[in-house]
């Protein structure tokens, strides 16, 4: 196989039809795109997942009776509810934080807003037992148990907030997934009607070829070779708008949520991560299309 | 060399068939001219013989190829032992001389070294030394069917098919291409020529085989075009 003259007809090939293959480069670096995002998307999930798994904590939030008199739980209700707790099966700790350290952790929380801080009491803090566990999904036992007991005001579960963020999070993932589909989808129409094309301006060469006994492969590699290429370059474009996209627009709207530590930032390295994928997505599809033209479309 | 046995070929947009019952056999270094009015199946018989088509009915032997036969796969290797010639040259505008007649060695894949030492070689044989640079619009007609001669022999086929290689040139320029044929013929090569001119046939004492709707009508060994009209 003579390399030299496989990469001289993939270049003319291109270049003869330079609009289709823009717009062929186009369609799939849009669809890699957003292939791209759903799976940044997908891995700070997961990532937000492994950081809150170890943190996340129900609250029983105690009566304001309880709040204001019983500073250490030795009183009844508390000190009964606190040893119904620790006797709960898949309970890993319990910790008790009485009104004034719950006062104390508001006034962290909130140090950068001093207008709040003007406006709350202690009164407003009811005491609590942070309740951990040993798995964070099992939130319902602690509910169904506690809620409505003499003392309790009511079961706080931050698992439920995450919940509706992921979901959130998992809804764009999967618009960003389905759009990729339909786009991926337009990408595998042009590829085959390009190469159509190509091979259409190029019968006479196709014809000599098949006439002077070039094999198959001779006749058709510089046409899938075209779409391979015109895919890879789609995978870059998409990679670069990736990382443009990152630099000039994600980083700017979530850098309070990232600052805080609410959500993990996206970093180059997971674009690095992300991006073998869409080249072997593209490699995949184009040749797979260009493949398929070839044998069904185009006699060559 | 070229055997068809009982050949007959339908084509599905046809109730008459374009081959019937067609036997003949070309030896080794024969030079035959396949004559017929148009549409007597002289182009479906070179087809066959490349397997740009497949009998409805019959055999056909190319060399050592059952080319009715073989696989898709081997019809390669069956093309690269015809050469083939054509009315309108089939020249690519955009390749230089040199670089059509290099273009179909370096699709079945020779290497540079064998490419850059035999195209010359083949150049100097059909007279166009000097031309080597020269692109196919700035050739008169005769030279571009020299070209493609160069291209159709370059890979020393042991068959050249010509299908009306003068049929676009005129009558002294015509008479250059068969001497050049002739010439390609004295190396080994069979030579089976379609065409219309009867100045050449007669002209060429060679065998004669005449195609009428589809069957063998004549077979001289030192034949003319008009016989028995």
């Amino acid at each position: 196989m003579r390399t030299s003259f496989v990469f001289s007809e993939v270049v003319t090939g291109l270049r003869r039809n330079v609009t289709m293959t823009i717009a062929m480069i186009l369609t799939t670096a849009i669809s890699l795109g957003l292939l791209g995002g759903g799976l940044l998307v997908v891995r700070m999930v997961d990532k937000m997942q492994a950081n809150y798994a170890g943190k996340l904590e129900v609250s029983v939030l105690l009566t304001n009776d309880v709040s204001a008199n019983d500073k250490d739980c030795t009183q009844q209700p508390c000190a009964g509810l606190r040893s119904q707790l620790d006797q709960t099966s898949g309970v890993e700790s319990v910790v008790y934080q009485n009104r004034d350290e719950g006062f104390e952790r508001f006034k962290q929380i909130f140090e950068a807003q001093p207008e709040l801080l003007k406006l709350a009491r202690p009164e407003a803090i009811p005491a609590t037992f942070r309740v951990k566990l040993e798995d964070p999904e099992r939130t319902e036992v602690i509910k169904n148990a506690f809620e409505g007991k003499p003392g309790v005001k009511g079961v706080d579960d931050q698992g439920k907030f995450l919940e509706r963020f992921f979901d959130g999070l998992n809804g764009f993932r999967d618009v960003a997934l389905i759009l990729a589909l339909i786009q991926a989808f337009a990408a595998l129409l042009l590829i085959s009607n390009t190469i159509q094309v190509s091979a259409f301006t190029r019968r006479v060469e196709v014809g000599i070829m098949r006439l002077v006994g070039a094999t198959r492969w001779y006749t058709q590699l510089p046409f899938l070779i075209e779409a391979v290429v015109a895919g890879i370059i789609g995978a870059v474009t998409a990679v670069a708008g990736l990382v443009l996209f990152k630099a000039f627009f994600l980083d700017r709207i979530t850098r309070n949520l990232t600052e805080s530590g609410i959500i993990p930032p996206v970093g180059y390295l997971d674009i690095l991560i992300v991006s073998p994928w869409l080249f072997l997505v593209a490699i995949l599809i184009s040749a797979t299309t260009g493949y398929v033209t070839l044998r069904l479309y185009v006699r060559l | 060399m070229i055997r068809l046995e009982h050949v007959s070929k339908v084509y599905k947009t046809s109730t008459r068939p374009a081959l019937d019952d067609v036997s003949v056999e070309m030896e080794k270094g024969e030079f035959v001219f396949l004559i017929g009015p148009s549409g007597s199946g002289k182009s479906t018989f070179l087809r066959l013989l490349l397997r740009e088509e497949v009998p409805t009915r019959g055999r056909v032997y190319v060399s050592n190829f059952d080319v009715a036969k073989m696989s898709r796969r081997r019809v390669p290797r069956l093309r690269q032992s015809i050469g083939c010639v054509f009315q309108d040259f089939r020249l690519l505008p955009t390749k230089t001389v040199a670089e059509n007649v290099a273009f179909a060695l370096e699709v079945i894949g020779k290497p540079r070294n064998t490419i850059v030492k035999v195209v010359p070689e083949v150049l100097q044989l059909v007279g166009l030394d000097g031309k080597e640079d020269r692109f196919p619009t700035e050739l008169s007609g005769g030279e571009q069917q020299r070209v493609a001669i160069a291209r159709a022999f370059v890979n020393r086929p042991l068959v050249l098919i010509a299908d009306e290689p003068t049929g676009n040139l005129d009558p002294d320029t015509s008479q250059d291409i068969m001497l050049l044929l002739e010439r390609i013929n004295r190396t080994g090569t069979t030579v089976i020529m379609a065409t219309h001119d009867h100045g050449i046939v007669d002209s060429m004492r060679r065998r004669v085989v005449e195609l009428s709707y589809g069957k063998v009508v004549r077979d001289d060994a030192r034949g003319v075009y008009g016989v028995g009209r």
